[in-house]
């Protein structure tokens, strides 16, 4: 971990500014992935700006009768939130199925959101990484791939993103709120947060330099029942290898978006309206394209099986 | 104290402490955080200053250039040693790979720098600014590749026959030849490598962790080019090894190294990210068995072979030894061939041989049980033995195998067991039951300890065993107690010194039979020694109750001490008599596995270890040593694997996200049974080793119990769930 | 740490920002002072900003009882009490924990007076090599708050429902804390044994 100076935020508009103004400047909230990367040297930050004491910790009903979700809330307040277990129950599903009590004690919603794929190669220095190092290459194609991508992937990088929570997140279509060093905010739809790899997967999301996010807002309840199924190979303090977010109504309708397959929560609003002829359906549009190895073909046997599973569930 | 002839009747079968349920004695130091493990010496006089290893980027090649100059500049940067800078440096004969590798690089994260300095931090952060060039060199990483390349090992009896086993097998009315693939796997000791190394002049004194620290000494030695007398190692509380700390690792070599450059105290624990590479593995095996019965479900031929490899220098997984011994038949072969390999070190892992030899040849004896219609249990049973199988003159010591298979069958309710796979369902879960044999062979090993009886009436015993959280502590305390007529509480019990007796130390399950029998050849001739002070006749006394007692004359032993108290050593030594029967360890696992007819997920329902292992010296350290072995075996069957990157040639999740192993919610019911049994060939406690017993057979009867719930049967662990998924009935 | 100034938090704080933009940057800056409460004692101490909060417990205020066992949050060997709440602490900065209550195994019970979690390990074995040991019993309490305080788990059936104590529970919540000697079942034990369930 290289050295860094030190400051506590005084107001978010602030932090932003000091962030924009310095490329080695960044945030840092819970610290679960970024000290884990600090440690590593994947992160090397020399200044880093803690967030914590902003208040946003804050889970609040929205006017159009939805929910803001302040960027610092812990993953295991959000969990716990009644509004939020009663009417995002997928969400709730989401943030119990990841990382362990410990750790959910500390990340927070916007770190969450943030934090970097586990690629194993990512983890490691010594190897040439696109996303690591632009232009280095790709070390993962052609080695172990178990955990990797199958869809949205590119020549550069097969990545995914590790999160839960953000797949809920994305089957409920809520909205990254933040703020610019101008002051000025932005509403970004989730789908639109996180980014393909493409020939850039050092650049992950719309962010920003500086731009910091100050909530997360989900839209009023959907109805139907919420799923969320993680497949890992241990029972617990596992990433997922498929996860599936479902919220299915009564007549088989709903929405589905994949964990574990992709650079980014995957969902294809097209595919939703299959979801009353069957899993095999839905997959066929949700993995169009899909781009496999040897070693993680078996993801979209095993993300249409959950699915699968999650319709027989939900019948009725 | 020479064992020669199988024991008689000693005190220890009185079992007043020995084999009593007794809590651990360092138990409430371990629950409070004030058992002190070899990074935390915290003597405000040590002072010690922090190492931070550097490992090679490469797997094989050579260093052409390496730039420190950055890092010694460094703030808070006390020395930078290189394998340059280090001096002449002799390879330990334990070793396989140099510790320090450079400018020769032998493979992946073999340490090539330490960094000294005042935090940890800053020692952290200028290890990074070392600068290295390589020259790669082609590397062989890829197991199945190489086995057409593999040799005969010279050494560790590669080869076994009896019979003739190639045209038997043709005969055989029944058979069956598979390949069977066991994976790399890592320790993942919660304890990472650690040592404190102090030199004072040309003395080192090392606090570090380590199962053996006798053979520690001689290695460091070998390694620094010094004399033994003038290193003394502690290790009293050791995080776990399960072999990975048998031998001497970089930690304790680099701190050494860099207290001498830093003028300081130096203390280093290996990164976890770097351990999985630098340390050692037990390595992957491609097992082939062939087996052949009559319709009667005779065993009338089995081979088994495995190929392992190694780095140069380096030995084969010795996974067919089990063979030899476990199933009768007339004839037989086993082969092991050793490919060369330029992955990290391959060395011992708790069980090694049988571990992975008996996760291929109990799912070989599953498959076979099916092809003949025999009931798993049964056929393991008809092909009991009681002499060696290949030296027929030779008998067990003891051997309840079948007994333990029995009972097990009746406690798990086994048959209630559907022999029809995939037929048992439980709302998602597709449930199915497996069964393994167990067996590990037991060794003894030559064992010293000190006894000291003080004005108090306690005895306080010194060795240099090690407990790596095996209970050793409590034991022996309960073996002196036993033998002084004592209550635990009267007895203190100081470990892992140099400075103490050398044991059998912590390793191949020896530990607790071979330690605590030292401990009873001291004790002999600490009542020897009591007996002859007070002139009572040695042969016609007894200890009991804090006295020492002869006829009607009754003293305290505290008294019989007097203020100068009496001291006793006493080494066990082993004769033939372990050499004239066979002596093993037997058991048998019965497990319930649910398989989610969805998603192929794979969990555990119940497991029950039978083991058959001599006496129990205390059933609540034993019971613990069989239900972790039997943890790390659903690891083994579900989820260890050290992915092999076959073109860099290294361990790719090297890590604990990356390398899972289970965690509290693979653990459901685990239900142990010991069968009462005394084995007087084994030493004169009559016990065996039940630690690496325990795991033995545990994932195949994993493995068995999914192909009983799916039908699918897989060869090649871990058997996670993309290896099943394709197999299991279609759905919606 | 060593060799470095004290410097007071409200200076760290004023200055930080001005100072990441200066090119003298001086080791001062790179250190700050912080103080919370270790198992009841107030503490004050001067840390490398890069010290996470395990570094300080096990290095400055030789409170080794805490364990690392990964420094990657992997693992769960750190795991601490923080104003109530579990963390894992080589996952959390020093400096973060200014005015913060830090409970470690060291302020649960001592060998001769042990909490009750501390003594039911003991009874029922749930350690060997006892290294995760002080992070199992600090979630192990911790737990036992977490379900009472109604903080749902990925096993818990009804969302809505009063949490209860269930082994299932139990195995979930402490799923973060990994024993590589394999004690699960006798830690469970230990955990029913205090939460009054039968074992
Ligand atoms: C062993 C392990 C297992 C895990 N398993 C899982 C799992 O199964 N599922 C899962 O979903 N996650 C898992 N996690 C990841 C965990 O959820 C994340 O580490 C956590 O959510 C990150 O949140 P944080 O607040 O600690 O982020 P930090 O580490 O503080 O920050 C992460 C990133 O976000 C940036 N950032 C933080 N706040 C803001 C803000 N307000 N605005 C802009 N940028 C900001 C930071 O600069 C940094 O780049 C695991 C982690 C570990 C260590
Ligand atoms: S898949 Fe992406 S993150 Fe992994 S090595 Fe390739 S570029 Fe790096
Ligand atoms: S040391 Fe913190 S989780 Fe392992
Ligand atoms: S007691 Fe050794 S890791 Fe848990």
């Amino acid at each position: 971990m290289r050295q860094f100076t030190y400051e506590r935020a005084t107001s978010a508009a602030s932090a932003a500014a000091a962030v924009a103004d310095n490329g080695n400047a960044k945030f840092i909230a819970g610290g679960t992935n970024l000290l884990d990367l600090m440690k590593l040297e994947i992160e090397t930050p020399t200044h880093l700006i803690d967030v914590n004491g902003l208040g946003l910790d804050k889970i609040e009903a929205t006017e159009k009768g939805g929910l803001k979700i302040g960027a610092l809330v812990r993953n295991t307040d959000l969990a716990a939130d009644e509004r939020v277990r009663r009417d995002y129950g997928v969400l709730t599903r989401a943030l119990v199925a990841g990382a362990s009590g410990q750790l959910r004690n500390k990340a927070t919603t916007a770190g969450n959101l943030l934090q970097r794929t586990r690629c194993p190669y990512f983890y490691d220095t010594n190897q040439p990484c696109n996303k690591r190092q632009p232009g280095s290459g790709c070390s993962a194609i052609g080695g172990v791939t178990r955990q990797l991508g199958i869809v949205g992937v590119s020549d550069q990088c097969i990545a995914t993103h590790p999160s839960d929570m953000a797949v809920a997140m994305r089957a409920l279509d809520a909205t990254v709120e933040t703020v610019k060093s101008d002051g000025v905010t932005r509403s970004i739809p989730i789908a639109d947060f996180h980014r393909l790899p493409g020939d850039t997967p050092h650049i992950e999301t719309a962010l920003d330099q500086g731009e910091i996010i100050t909530a997360v807002t989900l839209p009023p309840p959907v109805a139907g029942r919420h799923v969320y199924r993680k497949v890992r190979d241990r029972a617990s303090y596992a990433f997922a290898l498929v996860s599936v977010a479902a919220i299915v109504r009564p007549d088989g309708t709903g929405r589905v978006a994949l964990g574990g397959v992709a650079h980014k929560p995957w969902r294809v609003e097209a595919a939703e309206a299959d979801m009353p002829n069957g899993a095999a359906t839905v997959m066929r549009k949700l993995l169009d394209g899909a781009r496999t190895t040897e070693e993680n073909e078996f993801k979209v046997t095993l993300a249409e099986r959950t699915l699968a599973g999650i319709l027989e569930e939900t019948k009725g | 104290m020479r064992f020669d002839t199988p024991a008689t009747n000693n005190p220890i079968d009185q079992m007043k402490v020995v084999g009593q349920a007794i809590t651990r004695i360092d138990g409430p130091r371990k629950v409070t955080g004030t058992a002190t493990y070899a990074y935390e010496w915290h003597d405000a006089s040590l002072k010690a200053a922090y190492g931070y290893p550097v490992g090679a980027a490469i797997a094989k090649g050579r260093i052409s250039s390496m730039d420190v100059q950055a890092a010694r500049q460094a703030p808070g940067v006390l020395a930078v040693v290189t394998a340059e800078s280090a001096g002449k440096l002799g390879k330990g004969s334990l070793n396989t790979a140099t510790l320090m590798g450079g400018p020769e690089i032998q493979h992946y994260h073999q340490a090539i720098a330490v960094v000294v300095a005042e935090t940890f931090e800053q020692a952290r952060s200028a290890a990074q600014l070392i600068k290295v060039d390589y020259v790669e060199a082609p590397g062989a990483f890829d197991l199945a590749a190489e086995m057409e390349n593999a040799v005969k090992p010279e050494s560790g009896d590669p080869d076994s026959a009896a019979g003739d086993f190639g045209p038997a097998f043709e005969a055989a009315a029944v058979k069956l030849d598979e390949r069977y693939t066991t994976p790399d796997q890592s320790h993942a000791m919660m304890e990472p490598h650690a040592s404190l190394a102090v030199w004072n002049g040309d003395e080192l004194t090392l606090w570090t962790s380590n199962q053996m620290i006798a053979w520690n000494r001689a290695q460091i030695a070998a390694t620094l080019g010094m004399e033994e007398d003038k290193i003394h190692i502690m290790s009293p509380f050791i995080g776990g090894g399960f072999g990975s700390k048998l031998f001497l690792r970089s930690d304790a070599l680099l701190a050494a190294l860099g207290a001498k450059a830093a003028g300081r105290p130096v203390k280093l624990a290996l990164p976890r990210p770097f351990l999985m590479n630098n340390t050692t593995h037990r390595p992957a095996t491609i097992q082939r068995i062939r087996i052949g019965a009559g319709q009667d479900g005779r065993i009338t031929a089995i081979g088994h072979e495995s190929w392992s490899g190694d780095l140069p220098g380096g030995g084969p997984e010795a996974a067919v030894m089990q063979t030899r011994l476990l199933y009768a038949g007339q004839h037989r072969m086993t082969a092991m061939r050793l490919a060369t390999l330029d992955l990290p070190e391959g060395n011992a892992m708790r069980a090694p041989g049988e571990a992975p030899g008996l996760m291929a040849l109990e799912i070989a004896m599953d498959e076979m049980a099916e092809k003949l219609g025999i009931d798993p249990v049964e056929f393991r049973i008809i092909n009991d033995t009681q002499v060696d199988p290949e030296k027929p003159e030779k008998q067990f010591s003891h051997r309840q195998f079948v007994e333990c298979l029995r009972l097990g069958a009746e406690r798990f309710g086994w048959e209630r067991r559907n022999p029809t796979p995939g037929s048992v369902r439980d709302g998602r879960w597709l449930v199915g039951m497996g069964v393994a044999s167990a067996f590990r062979n037991n060794l003894v090993m030559k064992s010293g300890a000190r006894v000291r009886l003080d004005r108090e009436g306690v005895v306080t015993v010194e060795t240099d065993m090690t407990d790596i959280g095996t209970g050793t502590y409590t034991i022996i305390a309960q073996t002196a107690a036993e033998m002084m007529g004592l209550t635990v509480d009267k007895v203190a019990v100081n470990l892992g010194d140099t400075r103490f007796p050398v044991s059998a130390g912590s390793g191949g399950q020896w530990g607790a039979n071979s330690s605590t029998a030292g401990v009873y050849a001291a004790c002999v001739a600490l009542r020897e020694k009591i007996a002859q002070k007070l002139g009572f006749n040695s042969t016609d006394v007894t200890f009991a109750d804090g006295e020492i007692r002869s006829g009607n004359r009754a003293i305290s032993l505290a008294q019989a001490a007097g203020d100068d108290g009496i001291t006793a050593e006493d080494t066990i030594e082993y004769g033939d008599v372990s050499e004239e029967k066979q002596q093993s360890t037997f058991g048998a696992h019965f497990v319930e596995v649910g398989i989610d007819a969805y998603t192929a997920e794979i969990r555990v329902r119940r497991m029950l270890g039978v083991a058959a292992a001599g006496r129990i010296l205390n059933p609540i350290t034993a019971r613990s040593q069989m239900i972790g072995a039997m943890t790390m075996g659903v690891g083994g069957a579900f989820m260890e694997e050290l992915a092999v990157d076959k073109r860099r040639g290294f361990f790719v999740n090297h890590d604990l996200a990356g390398y899972e192993v289970p965690v509290h919610a693979d653990i459901h019911d685990q239900e142990v049974i010991f069968l009462d049994e005394t084995d007087p060939y084994s030493s004169p406690m009559k016990a065996k080793g039940v630690g690496e017993l325990g795991l033995c057979g545990v994932a195949a009867a994993l493995a068995n119990a999914v192909h009983n719930a799916t039908g699918v049967r897989v060869r090649n662990y871990p058997v996670t769930l993309d290896k099943i998924i394709r197999d299991l009935p279609r759905i919606g | 740490m060593v060799g470095t100034a004290a410097v007071s938090v409200a200076a760290a704080n004023a200055g930080a920002s001005a100072q990441a933009q200066s090119t003298t940057a001086t080791i001062d800056r790179h250190s700050t002072q912080v103080s919370f409460t270790v198992n009841g004692t107030r503490r004050e101490l001067t840390v490398d900003n890069r010290t996470t909060l395990l570094d300080a417990l096990r290095e400055q205020l030789a409170l080794t009882g805490t364990k690392k066992g990964c420094d990657h949050g992997q693992c769960g060997a750190c795991t601490v009490m923080v104003d109530g709440r579990r963390i894992n602490s080589c996952l959390s900065l020093a400096v973060m924990h200014e005015g913060d209550e830090i409970t470690t195994i060291e302020g649960l019970g001592t060998t001769s007076d042990m909490h009750p979690m501390q003594a039911a390990f003991v009874r029922h074995d749930g350690f060997q090599c006892g290294y995760c040991t002080p992070g199992q019993i600090c979630s192990s309490v911790a737990v036992l708050e977490e379900i009472a305080a109604g903080i749902p788990s990925h096993v818990t059936e009804d969302l809505a429902a009063q949490m209860q104590v269930t082994d299932a529970e139990i195995r979930e919540r402490m799923s973060g804390n990994i024993c590589r000697c394999g004690a699960y079942a006798n830690i469970i034990a230990a955990i029913n044994d205090v939460a009054g369930r039968p074992a």
